[in-house]
């Protein structure tokens, strides 16, 4: 007779011989959300903190979510304890010292910062920073995976912005920050290297997909990986030169800047990113696509990129809100 | 223990045929003029999952289909216009999916009898 503990919220539930983790939480009474009970709605899905999801329990989810441990509860029969979580819980900070502050455009800082513990993420990913008296943006981490205790960010500054305008103006080299375990399933992951990549972002969301191309092109990625940066007008943009250097590099790697408004100059599309980017690359079918920045762009762009061809589990979104509070 | 006749889920190929399905079938959905206004504005990859717990539902498989959600629902979109000609546009796309994946006449008649059955719900009527 083997039984497994399943501990959830600090609460062990004994799972018998047998019985899926969610028939053991539902038999003792945990609140837990669940529908269909055969894999297909997918409402019981969790995530394991601790022990292997069994490979079955993981059938049809992303690729992305099973490199997190998450599974279907009501399809897995545990093969050892487990401690698990009904969604991420995001609650574990470490400290972290800033080391560096550069401009990039006239509005975008790029932060770097130094952490006391390493961190596990994926290149792509998103952590929230932390100010002493609480307050926290989420911000994406602008740097593959190699340097595990050093981090970069590109941080905008908003109008009115409370966060934002504190980075520029008042945090300084030396200055500490809590920073928040990796969250987000829009990253890179280095299986199917041929697969060709589209990335499109605006503005800041330029930042994530650094990160994945450096990721992409250290990891040995052969697929075409194509990037198209836009903003509203030239001073928007931010490391051309860097982006065009990577492309001398890299033969497989292509960059787009776009500006939507006025006339561009040599070397810079007119139009916004994402319409570029489409009529450009028609045929999608097969590729893998990553979208971040502004949330309508990224919204309308996940289905011109499906429309194109691009399989929906292929295409990975961040799309970036602004705390509402910024405005107050 | 006696066999048990395989269910319309189980003849169809289960999870893995209505993945396959709902790729085909919305793409066809939203290319089309005639009723894609109807899902402006809604994001992708949730609504793919409606379409997928839909066509779960048309295949005979796991499913809480009630037809008070489904037409609580569509409520917004019949004051918009949805009628007969649009339900019957998303039926042709859906056998449409189902010929393609290459689905036994037979069956793509008994995923169609059950979608058909929404029909007054998702209309209101």
């Amino acid at each position: 007779m083997t039984s497994r503990h399943i501990t959830l919220d600090e609460q062990v539930t004994v799972c018998h011989e047998g019985e899926t983790v969610l028939d053991a939480l539902l038999r003792e009474g945990r609140d837990v959300p669940y529908s269909c009970r055969q894999g297909a709605c997918q409402s019981c899905m969790m995530r394991s903190l601790e022990g292997m999801p069994t490979e079955d329990s993981q059938k049809g989810l992303k690729n992305v979510l099973c490199k997190q441990n998450y599974f279907l509860a009501c399809l897995c029969f545990p093969s050892q304890d487990m401690v698990v979580a009904l969604s991420h819980q995001a609650d574990f900070f470490t400290e972290a010292t800033v080391v560096s502050k550069v401009l990039l455009n006239q509005e975008t800082l790029l932060l770097t910062i130094q952490c006391k513990d390493a961190l596990d993420y994926y290149a792509g990913q998103f952590v929230n920073l932390k100010r002493s008296d609480g307050l926290m943006r989420s911000y994406s981490i602008a740097n593959s995976k190699v340097h595990t205790h050093k981090l970069t960010f590109h941080i905008r500054r908003l109008a009115g912005g409370r966060f934002s305008e504190w980075v520029h103006q008042e945090l300084n080299i030396g200055d500490n920050i809590s920073v928040s375990d990796p969250q987000g399933l829009c990253f890179y992951l280095p299986d199917n290297q041929e697969q060709n990549m589209l990335l499109i972002g605006t503005g800041s969301g330029l930042a994530p997909l650094a990160g994945i191309i450096e990721e992409a092109l250290e990891q040995g990625h052969t697929g075409q990986i194509h990037l198209y940066h836009g903003s509203r007008e030239m001073d928007g943009l931010y490391w051309l030169d860097e982006m065009q250097a990577l492309q001398q590099n890299y033969e497989n790697f292509h960059y787009t800047p776009c500006v939507s408004r006025g006339d561009s100059p040599e070397g810079v599309a007119t139009g916004r990113a994402n319409d570029v980017a489409m009529a450009a690359l028609p045929d999608l079918k097969g590729w893998r696509v990553f979208l971040c920045g502004h949330p309508d762009m990224v919204n309308q762009t996940k289905t011109q990129a499906y429309l194109n061809g691009a399989s929906l589990k292929d295409i990975y979104s961040d799309a970036f809100h602004v705390a509402s509070s910024s405005l107050e | 223990m006696s066999e048990a006749k395989p269910t319309l889920y189980e003849q169809l190929g289960g999870e893995a045929a209505v993945n396959a399905a709902v790729d085909i079938f919305y793409r066809k959905v939203l290319s089309d003029f005639r009723i894609n206004r109807f899902f402006d504005n809604s994001d992708i990859e949730k609504q793919a999952a409606k379409q997928k717990a839909f066509l779960t539902m048309a295949f005979g498989g796991p499913n809480n289909y009630t037809g008070t959600d489904m037409r609580t629902a569509h409520a917004r979109f019949v004051k918009m216009g949805l009628n007969d000609s649009h339900f019957d546009a998303v039926m042709e796309h859906l056998s449409g999916t189902l010929r393609e994946l290459k689905v036994p006449e037979e069956l793509v008649a008994q995923v169609a009898a059950i979608a058909e059955s929404t029909r007054s719900d998702v209309l209101g009527k």
